[in-house]
């Protein structure tokens, strides 16, 4: 019993809070609790195709390469080179954070390194090629372009500092 | 009214991203079938790493989104609006942090938010603080990074975003404001 509630401390804690919150919000409003749930579910629902692809993914990824060609191009011995890889790779993709993580997960248990799936995660959500054009024109050029070159830049910075650390 | 015609086009937009996400999910999953069916040893190791993900998920995931739900009612955009709108110092950089920690909405959102909390008169450094706190440390992603990556990982990549963050929202403002005055100079000469 022990073991199980340590492995599983994590999934313990978000349900708790999820549930707890849940029951505060339906004694104080049930309709705001059906609008969340439903919101919830929406949520969800927009997401699921995403979770599915990347699941597949990850699937291939870790059964098709062995981690040695993995950290070959991510790994440790993969160096700067390998971080940059990483982090040109998140600015481009458009994968929710949510996601995000199992995928970083699955990459460093096929042997890539701290520091490229940190400076992946950090440009991930930190860059937006993607959402650019909507960027530009709600922030308007100079914000939208000196924030997304700093972002870059100090997801680098972050990634060789976690590399140092962990 | 032209608010009203704006939000049915991004309705009517969603729903075509929503449409176009779920046929990629059935090309991949056909690609995917078709793939395993001409390597059959491979199939038990791809499905085996898939299913402990796919479970993994599925332990997290509907709390996580339960959790969005709720913030999304219960914290509202205007009060977002109100307290950076007002704050200015150490006191506007935490609230531009926490509050772009919350999980209202995704990105784009968060750019329309920041230019009505730019016409308020709210810092510039802050609304980057903003934005990008809203990009990258959200509440219920960070549980998912916990689960996925381990609590050393996370509270070390969140501590260094935060302080990253809040220099670079500094640094652009100073940048901002200099290239500015430079553009003033500029004119006044001609």
């Amino acid at each position: 019993m022990l073991d199980f509630m340590k492995s599983y401390l994590t999934v313990i804690i978000i349900n708790l809070i999820a549930l707890i919150w849940l029951l505060f919000s339906v004694l104080r409003s049930k309709s705001k609790t059906r609008k969340s749930l439903k919101i919830a579910f929406k949520t969800f629902l927009r997401i699921l195709p995403i979770i599915i692809i990347i699941v597949v993914f990850i699937g291939f990824l870790l059964g098709f390469l062995p981690p040695e060609i993995i950290s070959e191009v991510v790994g440790e011995q993969a160096g700067f080179l390998g971080i940059m890889v990483t982090a040109i790779l998140g600015s481009i993709l458009f994968i929710p954070a949510l996601i995000s993580f199992p995928l970083a997960a699955s990459l460093l248990n096929g042997g890539a390194s701290i520091m490229s799936v940190a400076a992946f995660i950090t440009t991930l959500t930190m860059v937006g090629i993607v959402t650019l054009p909507l960027e530009l024109r709600e922030m308007g050029k100079k914000i939208t372009i000196f924030r997304n070159i700093f972002s870059f830049v100090f997801a680098i910075i972050i990634a060789l500092i976690m590399g140092a650390i962990l | 009214m032209k608010d009203l015609n704006n939000m049915i086009m991004k309705k009517q937009q969603q729903k075509k991203t929503i449409a176009r996400d779920y046929i990629a999910m059935a090309i991949v999953i056909i690609a995917a079938t078709i793939a395993l069916l001409v390597f059959p040893d491979k199939s038990w190791p791809v499905l085996n790493i898939s299913k402990n993900y796919l479970i993994e998920l599925a332990m997290v995931l509907p709390a996580v989104m339960i959790i969005i739900g709720l913030f999304s009612v219960w914290v509202s955009n205007e009060t977002v609006v109100k307290y950076i709108g007002k704050s200015s110092g150490a006191k506007g950089i935490f609230f531009s942090i926490v509050l772009g920690m919350l999980p209202t909405g995704p990105i784009y959102i968060a750019f329309p938010m920041a230019v009505a909390l730019l016409k308020k008169g709210a810092k510039v450094s802050n609304i980057i603080i903003f934005i990008s706190a809203w990009a990258c440390i959200k509440l219920p992603q960070e549980l998912m990074e916990v689960q996925f990556l381990g609590i050393e990982f996370t509270l070390l990549r969140l501590t260094l975003t935060i302080i990253f963050v809040v220099l670079m929202g500094i640094i652009i403002e100073k940048l901002i404001v200099f290239t500015d005055r430079k553009k003033i100079k500029l004119s006044k000469n001609i």
